[in-house]
């Protein structure tokens, strides 16, 4: 007789890794965040080195105005800690004086700021009551950490939307289930997913986070949450705390991950699913069109994953089942096992899945397994390349519209177009 | 605490990786946090080097602080050690690490390695990127040079002389060094070590057979050179050869050192600089107001140029790093210029606006501010994004550094004057949008539509229309000017408005 877990998919075997890591920290989450959210202000307090970093990161975006900054900590603030907190009010008073028009102020707590244990929660508490006062009520003053000992790059988003979810409303019908999709999206993918969430005939979507503090959606047992990215866990728990479910989905990627992820929502709410199909399937099919010029290229290439996002694994699901491509190693700073739970059994079986790390050990497994495309950070793609590996560098994929129906063929050409150019050039 | 958006400086440990990556055969094990991976790009991008700093990184996280944090730490030193088998190892810890008070030093000479181990302090809350550079510079040559090397009698050799200065991330420190060795070839004199950039540990040993020091760029090579003085008796060159002047003042005392003839050296063919600045083209240039900003070495001497061997005007000095802020006084004095010395790029905005120039020579931040005020800019110091570490050969110092030089600050003016033409000449029948290239024939132009006719301008208040339209005459860069003179007669001679007289006799009041 054959017992109910010999029917379920093995789970594949994790290799655990501890070593150096060479990832970005959760600071790094303001460069998109802020873009997004168009009344906040994120004030990391920090070091110069948390400010060095944020320029590397924001790159050439650093010289419009742009609504972050550091608060760096100096050798007087270090002799005591009243003194901290006192220069921390003063700097937040005399931005918030600066930019008037901001409705939230972020203190984002780096790794100095917690091995101090500066208490920008008691900082944040103490400004936003100083600032109700103020005529019209004045901005939100909130904190999270994207200090690298916390957080691991896309970990920062998460750190971000979790210290949101107590400030959301809660719902004005709770008998109604409503739709709430959570993780930032390029505008642009949000407004095309909306337009398909309405022909759908799902009501009222909720979106976190809102591109205005005041928008803010409702969160409560009414709320049904349709993650859009991996690396949400904080925020799934705390949203969780106030009674939400989660429908369990691929993430959208490619044509079959976005018609799991909206077919989904549409289960959780009762839709035909003949009017699913029929709504679906014009966005499908042309993702379908707009993968074809990147088919040839990509099958039946192997790829490895380094750890950087937490997005490896939906991405190498996707290069593999709608590509062709085998993923030999998929490395993840960290592995929600529950978020990835539809998407890890679609991984081949012979897929390496690795979390953490350890840098050189890894490294050497590249050299060990020659993959045709490694897809790796900035610090690590030239020299990898100057090794002879094509590499396909991550951060493009957390900044770039890679979701959805009409970006699959984008999706898919960001890893055949490495493959492309080193056919093209002659030198 | 100082609030910052926008910083000239990383922090010490940047300083550090930096002196590492220019290296060959030195590894340094750096304690911190995870995340701080992050300047690894700066090398593997901005430079586009083609393999990974020697940097190993502890990297650890919260759940490690308080129990093995030091434990990581000797892990990765030895794993390091093991692994890359370098002739001398560096440690030192990032910000984070400073707070929690592992002792680097004392954990790596602990394990007892083979190689020479060198730790560094560097203290992140009070110094910065060029500090620690220097620092770790300074901290290397102590540590390596051997006391017993020295310079062997003169008899039958050429001088020697050692590079001090040149650093990964460097601004063009690349082709400085192919110049700077150039010129010191024509005087006769050889080079025993250029570092850090491309030297090891062992060619560190040598540094004292050398006959004295050249310091290419005092923010990294001056600490190390003082001591070298002080232990070789080795004397220093600190005299840095950007602009025609600096390089004949540095062949001069590089000569006068060595004990060998300037004059070959002197009549180098290559410096077009001097008479591309006297050609008539260049007249134009003559008195164009100038805002300067950057390091302090690269600052200084282009104020300089700009003021001796371009004819400009330096209206406005400054530099970020408070190290050489002596330096920048002295140097803003002979200019009649108070310096501005400040890392706070808004006070630099502030600056550069009240100031008013029509070029501005500065670091990547000036380069966004001169965008912002609509001015002409070229870039002549760190920091720097990628476009300023060329494929091409583009040094700074030397007679070819002159040339890079006149081409790259003069480039910016002539797209402005052509930017100026081609506003002024809008309205012109052969320059309008409709007329299309001039290359071209003309057979596949539209239909030319009916000109309608140009528009009266309207007259500035206080002018009558006949004096607005001869003033329009005058061409445009002394247009302003000319507008304003005549405004200001007119207010001093009580004239309600101002017409064709006006003008005219303005003009012959000013013109004495």
């Amino acid at each position: 007789m054959i017992g109910q877990a010999d029917l379920a998919p093995p789970a594949p075997a994790v290799l655990r890794e501890r070593g150096q890591r060479e990832v970005f920290c959760g600071l790094t989450g303001i460069v998109w965040l802020h873009r997004k959210m168009q009344d906040a202000f994120f004030l990391v307090v920090g070091s110069r080195t948390c400010a060095h970093l944020l320029q590397s990161a924001a790159g050439v975006m650093i010289f419009a105005e742009p609504r972050f900054a550091t608060a760096i900590i100096e050798e007087r603030d270090l002799a005591g800690m009243a003194d901290c907190q006192d220069e921390l009010d003063r700097i937040a008073l005399q931005l918030l004086e600066r930019r008037p028009e901001i409705r939230t102020l972020f203190l984002v707590g780096s790794c100095p700021s917690e091995v101090i244990k500066l208490d920008l929660g008691m900082a944040a508490q103490r400004l936003d009551r100083h600032l109700a006062g103020r005529a019209g009520g004045g901005p939100r003053v909130l904190h999270y950490s994207g200090s690298g000992i916390e957080t691991t790059f896309t970990e920062g988003e998460d750190a971000c939307l979790a210290a949101l979810v107590p400030h959301m409303p809660a719902h004005e019908n709770a008998a109604a289930p409503q739709l709430l999709v959570v993780g930032t999206l390029p505008d642009i993918v949000e407004d095309q997913f909306q337009r398909l969430f309405a022909e759908l005939g799902i009501p009222a979507v909720g979106w976190l986070p809102a591109r205005r503090l005041a928008d803010l959606p409702p969160a409560g047992p009414a709320t049904r949450v349709l993650l859009a990215q991996p690396f949400l866990g904080e925020t799934m728990r705390a949203l969780q705390d106030r009674g939400a479910q989660r429908l369990d989905a691929l993430f959208p990627f490619g044509a079959e991950g976005t018609t799991d992820w909206l077919r989904a929502a549409a289960d959780a709410f009762g839709i035909n699913p003949m009017h699913v199909n029929r709504v679906v399937a014009p966005g499908r099919e042309r993702a379908k069109r707009a993968m074809a010029h990147s088919h040839d290229r990509l099958r039946g290439k192997r790829i490895t994953f380094l750890p950087d996002s937490q997005l490896e694994v939906p991405l190498a699901r996707f290069l593999s089942s709608e590509l062709g491509m085998v993923p030999v190693e998929v490395g993840t700073p960290y592995l929600h096992r529950d978020l990835l739970a539809r998407e890890l059994p679609l991984l081949p079986p012979a897929t390496r899945i690795s979390e953490g790390q350890h840098l050189e050990r890894q490294l050497d497994r590249v050299r060990a397994d020659r993959p045709d495309l490694t897809v790796c950070g900035l610090g690590l793609a030239n020299p990898l390349e100057a090794e002879g590996f094509a590499t396909k560098w991550a951060i493009e994929l957390v900044f770039s519209p890679i979701h959805g129906f009409e970006q699959a063929g984008d999706l898919a050409d960001l890893f055949a177009r490495p493959l492309r150019r080193r056919d093209i050039l002659r030198v | 605490m100082q609030l910052a958006v926008w910083t000239y400086e990383g922090p010490p440990h940047v300083g550090a990786m930096r002196v590492a990556t220019a290296m060959e055969g030195v590894h340094f094990v750096l304690h911190a946090p995870q995340g701080d991976t992050y300047a690894d790009l700066l090398f593997t991008m901005i430079e586009r080097r083609d393999r990974r700093p020697p940097v190993t990184y502890t990297t650890f996280q919260a759940r490690d602080l308080g129990k093995d944090t030091a434990a990581l730490l000797q892990d990765a030193i030895r794993q390091a050690a093991a692994r890359f088998a370098p002739q001398a190892l560096l440690v030192g810890a990032s910000c984070t690490a400073e707070l929690i008070q592992d002792d680097p030093a004392g954990l790596a000479q602990a394990l007892d390695l083979s190689c020479p181990v060198i730790p560094l302090e560097l203290p992140s809350y009070q110094r910065k990127e060029n500090w620690g550079a220097a620092e770790t510079f300074y901290r290397m040559v102590r540590a390596l040079a051997d006391p017993a090397v020295r310079a062997g009698p003169r008899q039958g050799r050429r001088p020697l002389a050692n590079l001090l200065g040149p650093c990964a991330l460097g601004f063009r420190h690349r082709d400085d060094v192919v110049e700077v060795v150039k010129l010191l070839d024509s005087l006769g004199i050889g080079v025993n070590c250029v570092a850090p950039l491309g030297a090891t540990p062992a060619d560190l040993r040598h540094l004292g057979r050398a006959d004295f020091n050249v310091v290419l760029y005092p923010e990294i090579g001056a600490e190390a050179a003082r001591w070298l003085g002080r232990t070789f008796g080795q004397s220093t060159i600190d005299v840095v050869p950007i602009g025609i002047g600096a390089t004949n003042d540095f062949i001069q005392a590089v000569a006068a050192l060595a004990g060998v003839d300037p004059a070959p050296a002197l009549a180098a063919a290559g410096a077009r600089l001097p008479w591309w600045s006297r050609s008539v083209d260049s007249t134009y240039l003559t008195g164009k107001r100038v805002f300067i900003f950057g390091d302090a070495t690269h600052a200084i001497a282009a104020a300089r140029i700009a003021s001796e061997e371009l004819g400009f005007t330096v209206c406005g000095l400054g530099c970020y790093n408070r190290e050489f802020a002596r330096e920048m006084r002295a140097a803003a004095a002979r200019h009649g210029l108070d310096p501005l010395i400040t890392d706070d790029h808004l006070a630099v905005e502030a600056a550069i606006r009240a100031s008013a120039p029509e070029l501005v020579l500065g670091t990547q931040m000036e380069r966004h501010i001169a965008k912002r005020l609509g001015l002409a800019c070229a870039v002549i110091s760190a920091p720097v994004h990628v476009q300023d570490f060329p494929a091409r050969h583009s040094p700074q110092m030397g007679f070819e550094g002159a040339n890079v030089i006149f081409d790259t600050w003069v480039h910016p003016l002539v797209m402005g004057l052509e930017e100026h033409l081609l506003t002024m000449f809008r309205d012109d029948f052969e320059f309008s949008d409709v007329a299309g290239p001039s290359h071209l024939p003309p057979a596949h132009l539209p239909a030319a539509p009916q000109a309608p006719a140009p528009a009266e301008p309207a007259a500035a208040p206080g002018w009558t229309g006949e004096a607005e339209r001869e003033l329009r005459k005058i061409p445009f860069f002394v247009r302003n000017k000319a507008r304003a003179n005549t405004e200001r007669y007119a207010a001093l001679h009580g004239r309600a408005q101002i017409d064709l007289a006006t003008l005219y006799d303005a003009k012959a009041h000013y013109a004495r």
